[in-house]
């Protein structure tokens, strides 16, 4: 990969803070979908602060509103979404804004990569038309010579070998690996102040999934942007991002920095999570702790602790009283349990049963869920 | 010497094994006449091994050619050339009535546990599927379809509900059973845990390896995820361009691989460990795999290979000229093919 020089164009260049100021702040984030059985609460008060050169990861399994999350913020959901609560990009308030007035930020303020991206690129054009709009969008002075340069200069940022030739592409006639850092180009294409990538390197392969994200990285470092990276990979979690959000059923329950997630989680679904991820580093014969059943329907969410049923560790209050996020220390780092305090130096398999096939553990999980939901459609009534 | 060492350390016959296995898809011209105008190599001389109560896990990246040669050695699809020995018969030679009953002991898991079962049927009707066609309903079908289902880790009671009431782990569990039904021998494993979540991917995981130790099953484990393999796995195999490029067994292949492949695709592997992950070495490759249909002359991976750079012309062009095959007779543990294999740790 080439020596990385982006050369503003005249227009192209704005403003960029300084490292460490807060430029994104999501308050109490709340997204509910209306359906034919009832409001789906997808997203239930998240809240959290990005630092200019950070790197936010969330993580949570499918379903829990990491997407939802950030589609909020850019004003990416359908019109019969509620959405509540405050999201602020350096003090300006997104939510709420309507269709013109988001043009203008997205792209140039902030910018989103996506899962799929064939997808996100249209197949019409090249891929050299698709970035200087980018560009030539939101600086109208940018003429198209200086947009195409700019251009090539963006491709050989992430690392897309012979740029003069490839702006000329179509999406087509590149690999997947390279339809992905093209949008990355693209998104990184204004300076934005944050970049927000949603599953960037799930649909690829390994060694590719390198490519990107070191593309990624530097893009980063490149415009000094605030990253989030939302994945379901802790192995992606824990070397790309300072900053950790796992999410379970809509709400975060753990938030600290990626030493404290890793090494001292404090909610029990966290500690599940890591103990049953198969890991290369370790030995044949270590067992992994699955966690049993499933995550809760968010039509019907039962009163207390989403994570109940499935949780060794709950008591009584569990079913009454939904934990807020709690500090561990003074660190910032804020889980959301009533018994954090006895996850202090636990490892998986202390708190999960390794076992595949226990029926007896299945059908206690299943009572618990269909309790829960019972619980939950009283309430309703 | 080389003969000694290349010997398999388990002297117990394997229960099957596929030798020089070639398969090549014909790329056809548009129009009517549909000429064949290339093809494209999908498997090129891949010779495996597996022996009772084993895992050989193959591993390698999308268009590898790992999925065609599970098939190959299900035979499910003709090879153009190379045998598949099961039981001391070469499959490939069995006609379609001669291959029926040897069907029973090969049995196929996939990996999208929704596309793979019948929408229509309920999961009662998907076990006891391969039993009927098999003839073996009659005799107490209905004990052992419930069993399996028990086997498994689901709830008997729930064995008149459709796919689509259950989650992804219970549906790829329903997949197993389905599988086992037939009381097989040897169970190829597509993918079976890349479709699902973290926390429930371990609980599949797990069931795969009791059923081993309790039924004494042979598994082909086709995957792309180094550490899932790591977990489960007795043998593997990285494939590269459909061919093996490095085997040996788990232990070695992780103390020290060979393959300058190997050693990118192990360091790709993201590490769920923060410190780990700030310290390690990384490999990245260049460029995207090639294409099959027309595969870089003599070494398949010098196109993309760090190692390959760095040699000098005369080296180079030994990559280029010569096919490097399968060899132990360098300093690691592996059977690496690669005329400059050297072992590297990097867990």
């Amino acid at each position: 990969m080439s020596n990385i020089s982006v050369t503003t164009g005249n227009g192209a260049s704005r403003a960029v803070g300084a490292r460490g100021d807060v430029v994104l702040k999501v308050d109490d984030l709340n997204v509910a979908f209306p359906s034919e059985d009832g409001l789906v609460h997808a997203v239930r008060g998240v809240s959290y602060e990005l630092r200019r050169g950070q790197s936010l990861g969330i993580v949570g399994e499918s379903g829990s509103g990491k997407s939802v999350t950030s589609m909020a913020i850019m004003g990416l959901l359908p019109k019969s979404a509620q959405i509540t609560g405050s999201a602020k990009l350096e003090g300006e308030e997104l939510l709420g804004l309507g269709d013109a007035e988001l043009s203008r930020i997205r792209g140039k303020k902030i910018s989103m990569i996506f899962q799929d991206p064939l997808t996100s690129l249209n197949p019409v054009y090249t891929v050299g038309f698709q970035l200087s709009e980018a560009i030539r969008t939101h600086y109208r002075d940018v003429n198209k010579a200086e947009a195409r340069k700019r251009c090539i200069d963006l491709l050989d940022s992430v690392g897309i070998p012979n740029p003069q030739q490839r702006v000329d592409a179509y999406p087509h006639e590149l690999s997947g690996g390279m339809r992905q850092r093209v949008v990355i180009a693209i998104a990184m294409a204004n300076n934005p102040d944050v970049i927000i990538a949603d599953e960037p390197t799930t649909a690829l392969d390994v060694t590719v999934q390198a490519q990107v994200l070191e593309a990624l990285e530097k893009a980063r470092e490149e415009v000094n942007a605030a990253l989030i990276l939302i994945t379901h990979d802790l192995g992606v979690i824990a070397g790309h991002t300072d900053e950790v959000l796992v999410m379970y059923a809509g709400r975060p329950v753990e938030e600290g920095s990626v030493d404290e997630i890793f090494y001292e989680p404090r909610m029990p679904y966290t500690l599940g999570l890591i103990g049953s991820l198969p890991r290369m580093d370790e030995d044949r014969g270590h067992r992994l702790t699955p966690v049993h059943g499933t995550p809760p329907s968010m039509l019907n969410m039962p009163p207390g602790c989403p994570f109940r049923p499935r949780c060794p560790m709950h008591q009584d209050i569990c079913a009454e009283v939904e934990p807020e996020l709690l500090p561990i220390n003074g660190t910032g780092h804020v889980a959301a349990c009533h018994f954090s305090d006895q996850l202090v130096d636990k490892a998986p398999d202390d708190v999960f049963a390794a076992v595949a096939t226990d029926l007896a553990v299945e059908a206690e999980v299943e009572a618990a869920e269909a309790e829960a939901a019972a619980i939950a459609e009283e309430e309703d009534k | 010497m080389n003969a000694m060492l290349d010997t398999p350390q388990n002297a117990a016959a394997p229960v099957i094994a596929g030798k020089d296995l070639v398969k090549e898809f014909p790329v056809r011209s548009k129009g009517i006449l549909r000429r064949k105008v290339g093809a494209v190599h999908a498997v090129s001389g891949v010779s495996l091994e597996i022996g009772q109560t084993e895992t050989l896990a193959l591993v390698g990246e999308s268009g590898c050619g790992k999925s065609t040669t599970a098939r190959l050695l299900m035979n499910l699809i003709p090879p153009t050339a190379g045998e598949v020995i099961y039981e001391g018969k070469d499959l490939t030679k069995l006609s379609r009535n001669q291959m029926r009953p040897v069907r029973r002991d090969i049995q196929l898991v996939f990996q999208d546990p929704m596309a793979s079962l019948d929408p229509r049927m309920t999961v009662f009707e998907i076990i006891a599927e391969p039993l009927r066609v098999h003839g073996l309903f009659k005799n107490g079908g209905r004990d052992r379809v419930n069993s399996l289902i028990e086997i498994v880790g689901l709830n008997p009671e729930h064995r008149n509900r459709y796919p689509h009431e259950f989650s992804g782990g219970q549906r790829q569990r329903i997949g197993i059973a389905r599988a086992l039904a037939l009381q097989p021998r040897v169970l190829m494993l597509d993918e079976p845990v890349s479709a699902l979540d973290v926390s429930i991917q371990a609980g599949v995981i797990n069931l795969l390896e009791d059923l081993q130790d309790e039924l004494g099953l042979s598994y082909l484990f086709v995957s792309h995820d180094l550490s899932v393999v790591r977990h489960i796995a007795d043998k593997v195999a990285v494939m590269y361009l459909g061919k093996i490029v490095e085997e040996g067994t788990t232990d070695q292949l992780f103390a020290g691989p060979a393959h300058p492949y190997t050693q990118a695709l192990m360091s790709a592997i993201p590490l769920p460990d923060p410190r780990k992950e700030r310290t390690r070495e990384r490999i990245v490759l260049l460029g995207d795999v090639p294409s099959p249909s027309n595969p870089p002359s003599g070494c398949r991976f010098r196109t993309r290979c760090p190692l390959f750079k760095e040699l000098s012309e005369a080296d180079q062009s030994k990559c280029i000229d010569i096919e490097p095959l399968l060899r132990s007779d360098h300093a690691g543990l592996t059977r690496a093919a690669c005329h400059f294999a050297k072992p590297k740790q990097l867990v």
